[in-house]
């Protein structure tokens, strides 16, 4: 089938401002708007521009505003698009080139809440044990593939840049719920600052967005609990 | 723009994270990577780490070994497999005191089941060795090595892309990457370097693999004169999904799926009785392309299925997550109720950069190290995956082969004085890009690509043959000239992402032209390697280690190395 693909483009070295270009690419049903979209860089116009990695959604690389959703473009299929479709960067992040924006704030928003395991007591000779409720109880977080669909959808964000966002939050829950981890402590005083979870007003856009279905708003809603009651 | 560290690691996958994070302690490094480390395509890795942890039953390092070495078709090396598999255990347990969350037993451990290959007394039945996190290991192990990297504070150079190595006086003084935000040159002069830059499975088009997944630096390998060492042996995994090539782990099968054909007949039984759906992978692919030779495909046609749906929905939505997402998003069905429509899909490159035990780069049939430069992962051969991996195995060589490259490269950066910087460093890079940015030929670098990658699934596949590598080397040359006539549209500097596809196919040339070679020149079927011309292994003549390297006119010269075998002799390989 053929598909116009309406995208946003900008060049920072041609162009002043943002224009739309429309771009007919040829296309299987069942093929990804990726592969529409790596149709056209390959045989159409070699300057567009997008980030793309994995080809099935577990990267994070190539999200995207796509038919006014912040989604994957290599997890959404052609057939289920209409035509035309329009393709747009990320909002709330600063537009590079094209469909790529910048991630280095998204990156240190993430970092800011010590996303890493903490422990103190030395580990064992072999492994810690954990129970399997234990581990299922941050299991839906421990699948975020950071690719800020959701931070980048979330209005609390485009409101306030310094506001954590849900991903970090999202990050932060995976080690505030683990049994093993010892850094809760130091993680909630950064998430109960004023940039913290606090900033979150459970608008629910970011639990759409997530191309890996997380709960995110649960998620932010378990830290707030924990918050309150100085306990995980 | 010019940068000083002892080492540099180049690739921010499994095998470079783990590199860094031993070497950071002691060292000044700094991680180059083209992606975002999260994005790596370790993180696409599903089934599991394997180790003979022996958390559910009797396993021992040993079973390991001797499963690896067959599963090689005896042409691993046996002293790299018993460093694989002995220090495989050490390894898991140190990523789950980094906080891997590991699916667990019910008494709290590590949780491990089987996997194609892995039997316990040496063939006698499959053993549960693959440490899992669902169907999320690689994914977890991604982000438990970045997490570490982001406490230690490990320097990274995100979105760069490597050039070139720099070699001065038979020692590596450093590499040269190209800044993808603003195609400046930037000039790493280092005492070490580590390749970690994983393997080239987009030269074909049906892989698991990942766009970035272009073999980047063994292409820069053999650009510096370094010959790259059994190449002609690719694995194909026998379930990807249907034309689009995404991997169904082998997990599936670990769990209790079956394949299936046409008849809904369970045809594993009949190629390996007793290992069955669990066999190797290059057995189940040749399996599978041969019941669809045989009119066996379902409705006759190119691919098969794979039968989850016994299973039951319990199993499949808590242990194989992810891909039975896939199978709804790409496929439109739902596994618990209707079997996968499945296809071999490129999966692994076995061959790679020579390096010794240690992870140093060997550059001839003696083993001679070329100081300073080291390569682990799947752009490596050690080799502990000989002509055929064995699943799970992947994710223990990053490891371990990452983590003693960086070992052995603290104690060089200690001991030896700083490499003299070429003169002129980083210039017939800067040359290269530039001639290529404004080149003004006919040829679209994505559509040289395609054919490339057309070509090499249809002539260097699964099965091959004289008459198909001799079309696909003269192909190789036919697209070598078109890539010569290339021109860009994007001649700007920031992310000239049509200039990194332009400099990524370059290198993807130079290795099909590497894989067809060693292809056609060796005379047997081993492993993935597998002729129809010849179609029996011989190891009279062919139970050695290809070297291929690029000739002073241009062509590929081929030499060969023993294979080291310690504790098992070859023997007919039978499942």
């Amino acid at each position: 089938m053929r598909v116009t693909l309406r995208i946003k483009r900008f060049n920072p070295e041609k162009d002043e401002k943002p224009w739309w270009g429309d771009y007919e690419a040829e296309a299987e049903p069942d093929e990804r708007l990726l592969d529409a979209l790596y149709y056209v860089k390959s045989y159409v116009d070699g300057t567009l521009t997008f980030r793309h990695s994995c080809v099935h959604g577990v990267c994070g690389s190539d999200a995207m505003r796509i038919n006014g959703s912040n989604t994957l473009a290599c997890q959404v299929l052609v057939k289920n698009l209409g035509s035309p479709i329009t393709i747009e960067p990320l909002p709330g992040l600063r537009v590079i080139k094209d469909l790529l924006v910048d991630m280095e704030r998204f990156f240190e928003l993430y970092q800011s809440v010590h996303p890493y395991f903490i422990s103190y007591s030395p580990p064992p000779d072999k492994e810690r044990l954990q129970s399997i409720a234990d581990r299922a109880r941050f299991d839906d977080t421990t699948k975020c593939i950071l690719c800020a669909c959701c931070t980048s959808a979330c209005p609390s964000y485009w409101a306030n840049p310094d506001f954590v966002g849900p991903a970090a939050i999202v990050n932060a829950h995976r080690f505030v719920f683990d049994s093993r981890d010892e850094g809760s402590y130091e993680r909630l005083e950064i998430l109960g600052s004023r940039d913290g979870v606090w900033r979150c007003r459970t608008i629910f856009n970011c639990v759409e967005a997530c191309p890996r279905e997380i709960k995110i708003t649960r998620a932010i809603s378990e830290v707030k609990n924990a918050l309150m009651a100085r306990r995980v | 723009m010019n940068h000083r560290y002892d080492a540099i690691i180049v690739g921010a996958g499994g095998a470079g994270l783990m590199a860094a994070l031993t070497l950071c302690r002691s060292a000044r490094v700094a991680v180059i990577s083209k992606l975002y480390p999260a994005r790596s395509h370790t993180g696409a890795a599903q089934g599991g780490i394997g180790a003979a942890l022996g958390n559910l039953e009797e396993d021992h390092w040993q079973w390991h070994m001797f499963d690896t070495v067959k599963g090689s078709d005896y042409l691993a090396d046996q002293d790299a497999v018993e460093i694989l598999c002995r220090e495989a255990i050490e390894t898991v347990y140190e990523l789950e005191h980094w906080g891997l969350p590991f699916s667990r037993t019910t008494d709290g451990r590590i949780a491990q089941r089987t996997f194609g290959g892995h039997t316990r007394q040496c063939g006698k039945a499959p053993v549960r060795r693959s440490c899992y996190s669902a169907d999320r290991t690689g994914h977890m192990i991604l982000q438990t090595l970045y997490q570490q990297c982001i406490q230690q504070q490990v320097d990274f150079y995100n979105e760069f892309f490597l050039l070139d190595l720099l070699v001065d006086e038979g020692r590596s003084a450093g590499a040269v990457a190209m800044s993808l935000a603003t195609g400046e040159i930037h000039v790493f002069h280092a005492k070490a370097v580590l390749l970690a830059t994983g393997g080239c499975g987009r030269v074909y088009s049906i892989t698991s693999n990942a766009h970035a997944v272009t073999g980047d630096g063994m292409a820069a390998a053999l650009r510096a004169g370094i010959p790259l060492e059994d190449m002609e042996f690719y694995q194909f995994h026998p379930t990807g999904i249907l034309k689009l090539g995404i991997l169904l782990s082998e997990a599936a099968r670990g769990e209790g799926g079956v394949l299936r054909n046409r008849a809904g007949e369970r045809f594993m039984e009949k190629y390996a009785p007793t290992l069955q759906d669990l066999a190797p992978r290059d057995m189940v692919s040749r399996a599978m392309y041969r019941e669809i030779r045989a009119g066996r495909g379902i409705d006759g046609r190119n691919f098969l299925h794979l039968d989850l749906t016994h299973l039951g929905a319990d199993v499949i939505e808590s242990k194989l997550p992810d891909i039975s997402g896939f199978v709804r998003t790409y496929l439109g069905i739902d596994p618990v109720k209707e079997p996968i429509p499945v296809q071999p899909t490129a999966h692994y490159m076995m061959g790679g950069i020579p390096t010794d035990v240690l992870a140093r780069v060997v550059v001839d049939p003696q083993n001679t190290v070329l100081p300073g430069l080291y390569a682990a992962g799947e752009c490596a051969c050690v080799s502990v995956h000989g002509g055929n991996r064995l699943g799970t195995n992947s994710l223990v060589d990053i490891l371990v082969f990452g983590r003693r490259g960086a070992r052995h490269a603290a104690q060089f950066i200690a001991d030896s004085p700083w490499p003299a910087l070429p003169p002129e460093a980083g210039e017939a890079s800067r040359q290269r890009v530039a001639q290529l940015r404004t080149a003004a030929g006919q040829e679209r670098p994505g559509a040289v690509l395609h054919d490339l990658q057309e070509m090499m699934f249809a002539d260097v596949g699964i099965f091959r043959t004289a008459a198909q590598l001799t079309a696909a080397r003269d192909a190789v040359a036919a697209l070598r000239q078109r890539y010569g006539q290339i021109r860009l549209d994007d001649r700007g500097l920031t992310y000239n992402t049509e200039l990194q596809l332009a400099l990524e196919l370059g290198g993807m040339l130079d290795l099909a032209d590497v894989m067809v070679h060693g292809a056609l020149a060796r005379q047997e079927s081993r492993g993935a390697h597998f002729r129809e011309d010849f179609p029996t292994r011989d190891d009279a003549n062919w139970l050695k280690h290809t070297l291929a390297s690029r000739s002073a006119d241009g062509g590929v010269k081929l030499a060969y190395k023993p294979v080291t075998i310690t504790q098992f002799q070859p023997q007919e390989r039978k499942y």
